[in-house]
């Protein structure tokens, strides 16, 4: 019975062994290791044997079934892991094709632009306040020292509604809003972004209606070099820490002393070029000291209170910053021109 | 204002400073220099040519052949093409290899056959501006005076050696549109002293006071001066002075008149010659136009005068449009002999009104606008009177008359140098301070360090301590004040909630694909009024400069959709765009119009496009429907929110809805009309427009945690047929009223029409989801409560489908 035995399992281990698919295994188990499998047969004549050789004889029964159960768990491992392969090898897929799209928009440039100025003066401690597009014209020029019949009021040829209203032709008129609000004391710290406009012809360089951003300090002690300085951080923010500034004095009537500020052109880095006019140098803002009248009309003592402003071209920061050619871009929605946007930058 | 650097030296020494250096220090410290143009940089070997004679060119009806002397040993010969050629003229002759204006070279060449070895030249062939040539050079060669030298270099001759300056003048530094006054800025930022011209008029027997009387009676005329010149004889101006005009962008005209624009650009002070013997009286009368009266000015138009315009009459009839332009009856001419020179000081907005009125813009009205020295009305007279006399051969006849009544006040301005570098934020010294001041040739006292500084009349512009300040700072340089953040008290940034919940609209409706669009605030009347909920009052241009910018627009979706036919037309077919952005409501005349925020979107085309997937989703009600869902669940508002079907003009009456926030309407969406498709040239759009405000001006709550269910709820279906009419939104109101607590969730999963049903029916599906935070539900339960909300579908007239 024990050659009987060892020769089972020999035969067992050779048929596991020789198993195919996990079908065939199953077969072999039942086999050999069911109820009425031949180990179990030996087992069963057992009775006619000698008494103290029947334990050896069980304890050789079991190993060899414990064997080939053994024998039979490692070959199914392997066979289950080959079907996991060979299913995985059908399912492999072309993973250049291209994913589903998640579509996406994105901010208009010029919204770009001014959540970009707003984030950088909120930094600084600035709010942002709106106002009415529809001027009365004592908010657009008078309050800003520009009385009926300045010859200033050229450079702003407007859009009038009546004798009285216009739509207002720089977001300046809400200085004076503003400042009336705070009744006279400080400090005031604004940004204004905002729609403007003005009589002119649209084509590649001009629109009737654009986009200005304005800002307004107010408080005791406000310098020029602070106006300087905050201008400074602002054109470096939207053009880049390497861009050289230059400060040129200009004219505004609601600011004394007045400043216009460049910036080297990023193109020729300064050599001069069809961009800069040869200039070497591009004008990106204006601004200056509240004029005194200024303050004193909208509710400030210029003895104890000083302050600056400055006026931003939005389509031009835009324009210049990303090299775009024609102001009407931005206002025919071509979408092949506003997804362009849609990166982040830094 | 165009600035000679040569004519620049005969009032300051600049003959140290290159005029690119002038041009760079002028910009910074003040008056933006714009360009220096050096004319003769692009020309070479142009010299002076006699013309000794002139044929007819055989093969040519214009042509001519002319030997021309350029002070070689042979003459040469040139064809020319110029009407006025003509033996005997001094000439401006290109040679051979020659280059002249517009960079074109001169080669030796055959012209219809004949030889020719250059080029006889008109001024603008040498980059002139036609308008600065005089009038009888127009349209042919320049001809030189007689005693000019033969082969002669034409640079220094013409200026062309010169370099001029264009600076573009600020309203502020009117007292620049002057060569004393650039003189003065150029003196201040060098540190350089000013020469000024003299004028030495010889004395004669005869007083003018005998010729002539004036008398002023308008407020807008304080100062009034007349000279007489007599025995004048007319004629071209001197090389020099008609070179120094055509630099400053002034044609020559004839020595008298060309004398009157010299010194008006050397002394920014207009001047007007009136031939004498045809003004027509003894008597100078400024006075206000009669209304409607009439005048022909020099240009030869015919004005009708307003009550407003200042005029200059000769007691009966006007003479002039004071201070815009002469009138022509009284116009020096070639047989003029005696001149009468006004020099005068007139009203800066009388004439700018005038001006404006009659579209008349001058050298003499620009520099009114803006401001005169009045200290220069006769200065200047008598600076022309001697030159008259020097260039014209005239008698100055002794004495001026005038009328007077100019109170000029003093003007001083005090500054503390304390003061100063806490407005600028710099550190000057005393010193430094009293330099520039000396540098700007003001005087002043100092006491202690207070400088009480008397203002030049000069230089009206500064008036007060901070006009000061700006002087300091620009010749101290811009650049050299430190850059500092203002100090003061702390103040918190931040976005208001409604700033701050547009952002958040924006990120909902860019996350849902749909481009941030911008379009013009100003409309055609053609759409104001479309998509419009209700009518508004519009708010019209008084002058528009064309009709589809006439008016305010009071709808955001027709700029969207000229958006969308702006793409169709470049075929992007799928566009998907939104805008925030005011409309107007007038409120009547003179009332600021109430502006409201919108919130517009029009989509079409695809949705979703994976083409190799196969998906392909086209945009539809529900698409734009489930963007504006999003949204406001995002604000916090779907609770409050309510469809209901509407008819919207320019939309399809079957598939549009308003929107209702807390039973207020506050917009709607929908699906354009074909017919208004059509006009706007698109197709299948799809379009919303809400009040922005009405939306995000509603309190946001704080957001608190709901415990997740820890019982497992029930689902249930129920399928109904119902008239196609019912809605799914009335079924859903139906179920949730009678599901009671228990009932958490109600979807439609399932929406029929077609051969299972009857016609005119409809099959729709809903799962129910029942459940409670507590325990778990028994199926008991949750029958009893879903054979109610069965039975309520019934009573509502629905069939229970099986
Ligand atoms: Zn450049």
């Amino acid at each position: 019975m024990k050659e009987r035995l060892e020769e089972l399992k020999l035969e067992a281990l050779a048929k596991i062994e020789s198993s195919q698919d996990l079908k065939q295994l199953n077969e072999v188990r039942v086999a050999y290791l069911g109820k009425k499998g031949p180990i179990t047969e030996v087992l069963r004549g057992m009775g006619k044997l000698a008494p103290e050789e029947r334990p050896v004889i069980g304890a050789l029964a079991n190993d060899v079934r414990a064997a080939i159960q053994e024998q039979i768990e490692a070959k199914q491992k392997v066979l289950e892991e080959q079907v996991i392969a060979e299913k995985l090898q059908k399912e492999s897929i072309d993973i250049t094709l291209p994913g589903r799209p998640v579509v996406q928009g994105n901010h208009h440039p010029l919204t770009k632009v001014i959540e970009e100025a707003e984030n950088l003066f909120i930094g600084l401690g600035y709010t942002i306040a709106e106002g009415p597009e529809v001027e009365t014209d004592y908010y657009n020029f008078e309050a800003l020292n520009l009385p009926k019949d300045h010859p200033a009021r050229d450079m702003q040829d407007s859009f009038y509604i009546s004798e009285e209203l216009l739509l207002r032709t720089h977001t300046s008129p809400m200085q004076a809003r503003t400042m009336e609000k705070h009744e006279g004391k400080g400090p005031v710290k604004i940004i204004v972004p905002g729609k403007v406009y003005r009589r002119d012809d649209d084509d590649a360089t001009h629109s009737h209606q654009f986009m200005q951003i304005e800002g307004l300090v107010v408080d005791e002690g406000i310098r020029m070099s602070d106006l300087k300085g905050t201008l400074a951080l602002f054109a470096k923010k939207m053009f880049g820490e390497d861009r050289d500034i230059r400060y040129r004095p200009s004219f505004f009537p609601f600011t004394e002393p007045s400043v216009e500020i460049d910036i080297s052109c990023k193109i020729c880095n300064g050599d001069g070029c069809n961009v800069c006019k040869g200039t070497g140098w591009i004008e990106i803002l204006g601004g200056g000291m509240v004029h005194p009248n200024v303050l004193r009309m909208s509710g400030f003592d210029p003895e104890k209170y000083t302050g600056f402003a400055f006026g931003i071209g939005v389509e031009r920061i835009a324009m210049l910053r990303y090299g775009i050619d024609d102001i009407r871009h931005f206002y025919t929605n071509d979408v092949r021109f506003l997804k362009q946007f849609a990166p982040y930058e830094s | 204002m165009l600035v000679s650097y040569k004519w620049l030296q005969d009032y300051v020494d600049v003959s140290d400073i290159s005029p690119e250096e002038l041009a760079e220090k002028i910009t910074r410290s003040g008056i933006e220099v714009e360009e220096v143009e050096k004319k003769g940089e692009k020309l070479k070997k142009i010299v002076v040519g006699h013309v000794l004679s002139c044929e007819e060119h055989p093969n040519s009806d214009h042509l001519k052949i002319c030997q021309v002397d350029v002070g070689e040993e042979e003459p040469i010969q040139i064809i020319c093409g110029a009407p006025n050629v003509a033996a005997g003229q001094k000439v401006i002759v290109a040679l051979v290899g020659a280059r002249i204006g517009g960079n074109i070279k001169i080669k030796r060449g055959k012209i219809r056959g004949e030889v020719s070895n250059g080029m006889i030249c008109s001024l603008q062939e040498l980059g002139f501006d036609g308008k600065v040539v005089p009038k009888e050079y127009a349209d042919g060669i320049f001809v030189l005076p007689e005693d000019t030298q033969v082969g002669t270099d034409v640079f220094s001759l013409l200026n062309l050696d010169d370099a001029v300056l264009e600076l573009s003048i600020t309203a502020n530094r009117a007292d620049c549109m002057s060569m004393i006054g650039v003189a003065y800025e150029t003196a201040a930022i060098f540190g350089k002293e000013v020469k000024l011209p003299a004028a030495n008029v010889p004395v004669s027997e005869e007083k003018v006071s005998d010729y002539i009387s004036v008398r002023s009676e308008s407020d807008d005329c304080p100062i009034y001066t007349a000279k007489v010149i007599k025995n004048v004889k007319i004629g071209p101006s001197p090389l020099w002075l008609q070179n120094k005009l055509m630099a400053a962008g002034i044609r020559p005209h004839n020595n008298v008149v060309d004398i009157t624009n010299y010194v008006l650009l050397e002394y920014g002070q207009p001047l007007h010659a009136f031939d004498y013997d045809r003004f027509g009286s003894k008597e100078v009368l400024v006075r206000k136009a009669y209304e409607g009266e009439k005048m022909v000015t020099l240009d030869g138009t015919e004005r009708t005068l307003r009550q407003e315009d200042l005029v200059i009459t000769n007691g009966k009839e006007p003479v002039a449009l004071a201070g815009v332009m002469g009138g022509l009856d009284s116009e020096v001419r070639d047989d003029t002999t005696t001149v009468l020179l006004e020099s005068a000081y007139f009203n800066g907005t009388s004439i700018r009104r005038t001006s404006r009125y009659h579209g008349l813009r001058s050298e003499a009205s620009s520099r009114y606008e803006r401001g005169i020295d009045p200290t220069r009305v006769r200065l200047a007279a008598e600076r022309a009177a001697a030159l008259i006399a020097e260039l014209a051969g005239g008698e100055v006849l002794e004495g001026t008359v005038a009328h007077d009544e100019l109170v000029v006040e003093p003007v001083t301005v005090k500054v503390e140098l304390n003061k100063i570098n806490n407005f600028l934020g710099t550190s000057l010294s005393l010193q430094e301070v009293e330099d520039i001041v000396k540098k700007l040739q003001f005087t002043y006292t100092l006491d202690n360090e207070t400088f009480v500084i008397e203002i030049p009349s000069r230089r009206w512009d500064i008036t007060i301590q901070e006009d000061m300040y700006e002087e300091i700072a620009r010749l101290y340089g811009y650049d050299n004040i430190p850059t500092t953040l203002p100090e003061g008290q702390q103040t918190l940034g931040h976005l208001t909630p409604y700033q701050q919940k547009r952002r958040v609209v924006r990120e909902v409706l860019e996350g849902a694909g749909l481009l941030q669009a911008t379009t013009y605030s100003l409309t055609s009347k053609e759409k104001f009024g479309q998509f419009a909920l209700q009518p508004a009052e519009p708010v019209e241009l008084a002058m528009p400069m064309s009709e589809e910018h006439a008016i305010l627009r009071d709808t955001v979706i027709p700029h969207l959709l000229d958006s969308i036919a702006y793409n169709r037309a470049r075929k992007n077919a799928d566009v998907g765009l939104f805008e925030i952005g005011k409309v107007y409501y007038g409120k009547g005349a003179n009332v600021q119009p109430e502006e409201v925020e919108h919130l517009a979107g029009a989509l079409t085309g695809l949705y979703v496009n994976h083409p190799w997937q196969g998906e392909k989703v086209t945009v539809d009600f529900y698409t734009v429907k489930g963007i504006l869902e999003t949204l406001f669940a995002r604000l916090q508002l779907a609770q409050g929110i309510r469809y209901e079907k509407a008819e919207i003009d320019g939309m399809h009456p079957g598939q549009t809805a308003k929107v209702l926030l807390n039973d207020e309407v506050v917009g709607f969406l929908g699906k354009v009309h074909p017919t208004r498709e059509k006009e706007y040239d698109v197709k299948n759009v799809f379009v919303f427009e809400l009040d922005l405000g009405k939306l995000l001006n509603i309190e946001s709550k704080s957001l608190t945690y709901t415990k997740i269910p820890k019982f497992p709820g029930i689902t249930r279906d129920v399928a109904i047929v119902v008239d196609q009419g019912k809605s799914a939104g009335e079924l859903k109101d139906i179920i949730v009223s009678a599901g009671g607590q228990l009932l958490k969730d109600v979807n439609v999963f399932d929406v029929y029409i077609g051969e299972k049903v009857e016609e005119n029916k409809k099959s729709v599906a809903f799962t129910l989801r029942y459940s409670d935070t507590e325990r778990t539900l028994t199926d008991d339960e949750v029958n009893q409560v879903h054979e109610k909300v069965v039975e309520a579908l019934q009573n509502a007239g629905a069939e229970l489908r099986m």
